[in-house]
C-alpha cells in the first residue's frame, strides 16, 4: 500500500471517527449511543492496523487487536448487559438543546485545529493532519459528559475520551510504547468494573440513574 | 532489592488483604504490610542518602533526592494511618455503617493505593506515572463511597467523573511529551523515560513543550485540588472513611503535585522561560484564595479541613511556580509537614466525629474535657495547619513568603490575605469544638493515640529545629529542580 | 461548433422538462411497490399535467398581480437553473455565466415570490405555509451554501462545470470533505424538494403540510406550471448532486454520440437516485415542524464538518 493512498485512507477514517462523536454527541437513545461507540473503536481499531502496516510498527498491530476486542466487544457488552439489566429505555433528556450542542461542538473542532496546527506543522508522519480530529473527539466526548444527566450516558462519553486520546497517540506518535499502551487498558478496563458496580450502587440508592438527583453535595451545606 | 520490596509488599499484601479482609487479624496484616512498606522505604531512603540517585529495573525505576522523600512520607503516614484505622473501622463495624465486605474491600484497596502511589512516585517513565495515577484514583473511588449513602455515592460518582476527565487531559498532555520526545530520543520507550528526558530538555520542541505542559497542568492539577477544578475534593474527603480522606489529603495530593512538577523541570527546560511556573503560580494563588474563603462557610468538619488542604496545595504549587532555590526549599518541606500535620488532624476529627456520630461542627463541643488527646491533637493540629510558631508549617510559610516579597512582591498581600482569612476561619471554628462541657451526644472511646502523638511530635520537631540530614537533603532535591 | 452546444444546452432543457415528470412518475411507482399497493402508469404525472392546463383559471379576487405572475417565474427560474447544471456534457454555453452561487440564488427567488404567492390572498393556509416554507428554508439554506462551499473548496472552483471536470478526472476520490458534503446535500435535497422527511408530498393533511399549502390557491395552469416546476426542482436536484458527486458518465466532448451516451447514462443514474430516494423515505416518518431544527442543523453540521475536514484533513 502506498504512503498516499494510506494517509488518505487514514484521514477518511479520522473524519469518520470525528462523525461517530457528533453522533454520540446528538443521540438521545442509549442503545444507539452503545452501537455508535462500537463502530467508533472499530474505526480505531481499523486505522491503527493500516498505521501499523504502513509504517511498519508491528505493535501497533496489538493495540488495534486490544482496541477491536476491547472497544469493539467488552466494553459495549458490559454497557449493553448493565442497560438490560437495571431496564433503561426511557429516552434521556439533554441539559442543552441539540443544536447548541451541535454548534458547541463545531466551535471545539475549530479551536482544537487551531490548537494542533502549530504541532501538526513539526511532524512527518502521514497521520499528522489527524492529530486536530483526536483532540476534537476527546473535547466533544467532554462536552458530551457535561450535556448529559444520565449515569450511563456519561459514562459512553468518558469512554469516547478515552478512544480520542488513543487516537491522539496513534497519529501523533504512531502510538505509545507498548508498555504505556497496556497499562492504559488495565485502566480502562478497571474503570469499566468500577462504573458497573456504581450503576448498580446508584440504581439501588437513587432508584434511577439520572446524575440530576446527586446534587445534595452543595457548597456551603 | 530494597526497591522491589518497597512495591512489592503493598501489592501482595493487597492480595493477601483481598481474600481474608474481613477476618479479625486483618486490620493486623494491614499495619504490618505498611510497616514492612515504611521499613523498605527508609532504607532505600538511606541508600539513596548515603550512594546517591540510582536506577533500578533497566531505568524503569529511578529514585532521587526529591521522589525517595516522598516515598519516605508516603509509606510513613499510609502505616500511621493503618494503626489508626484498625480501631476506626472497627468501631465503624460495631456502629453498622460498614459490613464484612467492605472490609475486606477496605483492606485491600487501601494497599493497592499505596501501590498505585509508591509506583507514582517511583517509575521512572512519564507513561507509567500517568497510569499509576490513574490507578491511585480508581483505587480510591469505591473507598469513598464504602458507606453506600445517597451523598457517598454522589462524593464517589463526582470524584471518579471529575478525576476521570481531569487524569485524560493529563495523558493527552503526555502524548504532545513524547512526541517532542521522540524526535530527539528517537521512538520506543526510552523517550519516556524522565532520566531520559531530563538531559535533552533544551533539544525538545518549546511550543509543543507549553501546550503539554497546559494539558498536563488542568490533568494533574485536578488531582491536586487547585482552583476552579477542585469540586470533586471536598465532597470525596468528607463523604469517605475518615482514613481515607487522611490518606486522601495527606499523601494523594501530594502525588498528583510531584508529577506536574516533575513534568514542569522539563518544561522549563525547554522553554527557558517562567512560563509554566507562572500558571502554576496563578493556580496556586487562586486556590489558596477561594479555599479560604470557602473555609469560612462549612458546618462539616471534615469538609472543612478538606477545603484547607486545598489552601495548603495552592501554596505549595504557587512556591514550586516560583521557583528559585528558598521557594522551591520552603515548598518541599510545605508538602512534609503539611503531610504530617493533616492527617493527625484527620485522625482527631474522625475520633471525635465518631464520638459524636455527626460531623456536623455545631453538634461537637467539649472535646478537651471528652478526651485530651482529641482535643489537644485537633487544637495543636489546627495551630501547626494555620502556621503559628513553633510548628514546621509556620517555617515553611515563612519562607515561601520570604521568596514571593523577594520575587513576585506584587501577589505577597494576596497570599497572606488568604493565609489570614483561613487562619481566621478555621480558629474559630476549632476553638467552639475544642472547649466547653461535654454535651449530651458525645459519648467516650478509646481512641488510637500513637499516631496524632507521632504526627505531631515531628511537625513540632521540623518547626524547632531541621535535622541536618533533612536539609541537605531538601538541597539535593532543590539543586535538581532547578 | 457553438451551434452544436447550442443545441446540446437546448436538448438539456428540453430533457429536464420532459423527462422530470417521468421521474416523478418513477418514483410514485416505486413507493407503491414497496408499500405493495397497484401503482398508477409511468405516465399518470403527465396525465396530470393536462388535466390542469385544461382546466379554466379561478383567481381569488383579491388577488393582485404578484399572485398571477409566480407560476410564470417559478417555471422560468427552473428552466434557467436547468440550463447551467451540466446533465449530458460538461461544455454547457451557459455554465459560464452562473455558477453554483447563483443556482442557490436562482431557486431563492422561486421560493421569494411562492411564498409571497401564498401570502397574496391572504388565506389563512397560504400564510402558514409561507411562514413555514420560510422557516425551513432559513435553515436549509445556509447548509445548502456550507455544502456547496465544501465542493468548491475541494475542487477550486465555483463553477459547476469546473467540478464537474474536475470530480471526473478521479483528483478528489476519497476526500473526507466530500463525503460529509454529500451526506449534508441528501439532508439537504430532501428539505428543498419537500420529501419525507421534512414535507409529505402526497398529503394535503392541514396540520402538517409545507409546500402544499403555500399553492393551495392556485387553480388550472397556474398550478399545472407550479407543479411542473416543483417536478423539475426534484429532477434537477439529483441532477446536481450526480454533477457534483458523481458525475462520470457525462460527456466530456461535443461528440453526438457522445452526448447521447450521457443522455443515457443520465437516466440511468437518474433512475437509481430515485430508489435511493424511496428507501430513504420508506425508512423515515414525517417529522414535527419543530423538530426541523434538528434535522437541518445536521444538515448544517455535516456541511461544516465537511469544510472543517478539509482544512483539518486535506
Amino acid at each position: 500500500m502506498n504512503l498516499q493512498i494510506a494517509a488518505q485512507i487514514n484521514s477518511f477514517l479520522a473524519a469518520f471517527v470525528l462523525l461517530t462523536a457528533f453522533a454520540m454527541l446528538v443521540q438521545k437513545r442509549i442503545y444507539s449511543l452503545i452501537h455508535i461507540f462500537a463502530w467508533q473503536g472499530l474505526l480505531l481499531s481499523i486505522n491503527t492496523a493500516i498505521v501499523g502496516y504502513v509504517a511498519n510498527k508491528h505493535h501497533l498491530y496489538i493495540s488495534s487487536i486490544m482496541t477491536l476486542s476491547l472497544k469493539v466487544f467488552v466494553l459495549p457488552y458490559i454497557l449493553h448487559v448493565l442497560v438490560v439489566r437495571l431496564k433503561i429505555r426511557k429516552e434521556v433528556e439533554t441539559l442543552v438543546n441539540i443544536p447548541m450542542t451541535m454548534l458547541i461542538g463545531l466551535a471545539l473542532v475549530i479551536f482544537s485545529y487551531h490548537l494542533m496546527a502549530p504541532v501538526s506543522e513539526l511532524s512527518h508522519l502521514i497521520t499528522k493532519s489527524t492529530l486536530a480530529i483526536a483532540l476534537a473527539t476527546v473535547l466533544i466526548g467532554l462536552l458530551m459528559m457535561i450535556t448529559r444527566k444520565h449515569a450511563v450516558t456519561q459514562i459512553i462519553g468518558f469512554l469516547a475520551m478515552e478512544n480520542g486520546l488513543f487516537f491522539a497517540a496513534t497519529s501523533a506518535t504512531y502510538g505509545m510504547p507498548l508498555v504505556v499502551e497496556l497499562g492504559v487498558a488495565l485502566d480502562v478496563l478497571i474503570a469499566a468494573f468500577i462504573f458497573g458496580i456504581f450503576f448498580f450502587h446508584i440504581h439501588t440508592t437513587f432508584d434511577s440513574l439520572d446524575v440530576e438527583q446527586m446534587a445534595k453535595l452543595k457548597e456551603g451545606d | 532489592m530494597t526497591l522491589l520490596i518497597l512495591l512489592g509488599v503493598p501489592l501482595v499484601a493487597a492480595l493477601i488483604l483481598a481474600f481474608v479482609g474481613e477476618r479479625k487479624l486483618a486490620p493486623e496484616i494491614n499495619i504490618f504490610g505498611s510497616a514492612a512498606t515504611c521499613a523498605a522505604g527508609f532504607m532505600l531512603a538511606l541508600q539513596v542518602y548515603e550512594q546517591g540517585p540510582m536506577m533500578a529495573g533497566g531505568k524503569f525505576f529511578f529514585v532521587d533526592a526529591f521522589n525517595v522523600y516522598l516515598a519516605v512520607l508516603t509509606s510513613f503516614v499510609s502505616m500511621t494511618t493503618a494503626v489508626f484505622s484498625r480501631r476506626y473501622m472497627r468501631r465503624e463495624v460495631e456502629h453498622g455503617r460498614v459490613g464484612h465486605v467492605q472490609m475486606r474491600f477496605y483492606h485491600a484497596m487501601f494497599q493497592l493505593f499505596i501501590f498505585a502511589m509508591l509506583l507514582c512516585l517511583l517509575t521512572n517513565n512519564i507513561g507509567v506515572l500517568w497510569i499509576a495515577m490513574e490507578l491511585a484514583t480508581l483505587s480510591t473511588v469505591l473507598l469513598v463511597s464504602l458507606y453506600r449513602t445517597p451523598t457517598a455515592i454522589e462524593a464517589a460518582w463526582k470524584y471518579f467523573i471529575l478525576c476521570g476527565v481531569g487524569i485524560s487531559q493529563a495523558l493527552f498532555g503526555t502524548v504532545l511529551l513524547y512526541f517532542a520526545a521522540e524526535k530527539v530520543l528517537g521512538e520506543g520507550g526510552e523517550a519516556l523515560l524522565w532520566t531520559n528526558l531530563s538531559q535533552v530538555s533544551g533539544q525538545l520542541e518549546p511550543t509543543v513543550l507549553s501546550l503539554a505542559f497546559v494539558f498536563l497542568m488542568v490533568g494533574y492539577g485536578t488531582k491536586v485540588g487547585l482552583v476552579p477544578l477542585h469540586n470533586w475534593l471536598p465532597d470525596a474527603h468528607s463523604e469517605g472513611p475518615t482514613p481515607i480522606s487522611a490518606v486522601l489529603s495527606g499523601l494523594l495530593l501530594n502525588i498528583a503535585l510531584y508529577a506536574l512538577v516533575r513534568c514542569k523541570v522539563l518544561v522549563d527546560g525547554a522553554t527557558h522561560s517562567h512560563q509554566a511556573g507562572n500558571i502554576m503560580m496563578g493556580f496556586g494563588l487562586l486556590s489558596v484564595l477561594v479555599a479560604a474563603f470557602s473555609l469560612l462557610r462549612q458546618k462539616d468538619i471534615k469538609r472543612m479541613f478538606s477545603y484547607s488542604s486545598i489552601e495548603h496545595m495552592g501554596i505549595t504549587t504557587f512556591a514550586f511556580g516560583l521557583g528559585g532555590p528558598i521557594a522551591t526549599f520552603g515548598a518541599l518541606l510545605h508538602m512534609l509537614v503539611h503531610s504530617l500535620a493533616k492527617s493527625a488532624i484527620f485522625f482527631t476529627v474522625g475520633h471525635a466525629s465518631q464520638m459524636h456520630r455527626t460531623q456536623d461542627m455545631d453538634k461537637i463541643r467539649g472535646l478537651f474535657k471528652g478526651n485530651p488527646l482529641v482535643g489537644w491533637g485537633m487544637m495543636f493540629g489546627v495551630m501547626a495547619i494555620v502556621g503559628m510558631p513553633p510548628f514546621g508549617i509556620f517555617t515553611s510559610e515563612f519562607l515561601i513568603l520570604t521568596a514571593t516579597i523577594k520575587d513576585a512582591p506584587l501577589l505577597t498581600p494576596f497570599l497572606l490575605l488568604g493565609l489570614g482569612v483561613a487562619f481566621a476561619g478555621l480558629f474559630r471554628k476549632v476553638q467552639q469544638m475544642v472547649s466547653g462541657d461535654i454535651p449530651d451526644n458525645q459519648r467516650s472511646l478509646k481512641v488510637a493515640h500513637l499516631p496524632v502523638l507521632l504526627h505531631m511530635g515531628l511537625v513540632l520537631i521540623i518547626g524547632l529545629y531541621l535535622p541536618d540530614f533533612l536539609s541537605r537533603w531538601f538541597h539535593t532535591a532543590v539543586e535538581l529542580l532547578k | 461548433m457553438m451551434l452544436g452546444r447550442l443545441v446540446t444546452e437546448l436538448l438539456q432543457v428540453a430533457l429536464l422538462v420532459g423527462a422530470a415528470p417521468l421521474f416523478v412518475g418513477w418514483v410514485r411507482m416505486l413507493k407503491c411497490w414497496t408499500q405493495g399497493r397497484t401503482s398508477a402508469s409511468l405516465l399518470q404525472p403527465y396525465r396530470d399535467l393536462a388535466k390542469l392546463f385544461s382546466k379554466d383559471v379561478v383567481l381569488a379576487e383579491n388577488a393582485s398581480w404578484i399572485f398571477r405572475f409566480t407560476p410564470y417565474l417559478v417555471f422560468g427560474t427552473t428552466i434557467i437553473a436547468g440550463a447551467v447544471v451540466p446533465m449530458l456534457t460538461i461544455n454547457l454555453p451557459l455554465a459560464p455565466i452562473a455558477d453554483v452561487i447563483v443556482l442557490v440564488g436562482l431557486f431563492a427567488i422561486a421560493r421569494f415570490f411562492t411564498a409571497l404567492a401564498g401570502m397574496d390572498i391572504g388565506t389563512a393556509f397560504g400564510g402558514m405555509g409561507s411562514s413555514r416554507e420560510m422557516m425551513v428554508a432559513s435553515l436549509a439554506e445556509p447548509a445548502m451554501l456550507m455544502a456547496i462551499f465544501t465542493v468548491s473548496l475541494a475542487n477550486k472552483s465555483t463553477s459547476l462545470s469546473h467540478i464537474a471536470e474536475v470530480m471526473y478526472s478521479g483528483q478528489s476520490l476519497l476526500k473526507p470533505s466530500l463525503a460529509f458534503a454529500f451526506i449534508a446535500f441528501i439532508l439537504i435535497t430532501l428539505a428543498e424538494t419537500g420529501r419525507i422527511p421534512v414535507d409529505n408530498p402526497s398529503t394535503h393533511l392541514e396540520l402538517t403540510m409545507l409546500h402544499e399549502a403555500m399553492v393551495l390557491e392556485y387553480s388550472g395552469r397556474h398550478l399545472a406550471l407550479i407543479e411542473w416546476a416543483g417536478m423539475m426542482k426534484l429532477f434537477l436536484f439529483m441532477a446536481l448532486g450526480s454533477a457534483l458527486f458523481f458525475p462520470w458518465g457525462i460527456a466530456i466532448s461535443d461528440g453526438p454520440l457522445e452526448i447521447a451516451g450521457a443522455g443515457i447514462i443520465i437516466l440511468a443514474k437518474l433512475a437509481a437516485s430515485g430508489i435511493v430516494l424511496v428507501v430513504i423515505e420508506t425508512g423515515l416518518a414525517k417529522m414535527r415542524l419543530f423538530r426541523l431544527t434538528e434535522f437541518l442543523g445536521s444538515a448544517f453540521l455535516m456541511a461544516t464538518l465537511g469544510m472543517l475536514s478539509f482544512f483539518i484533513l486535506e
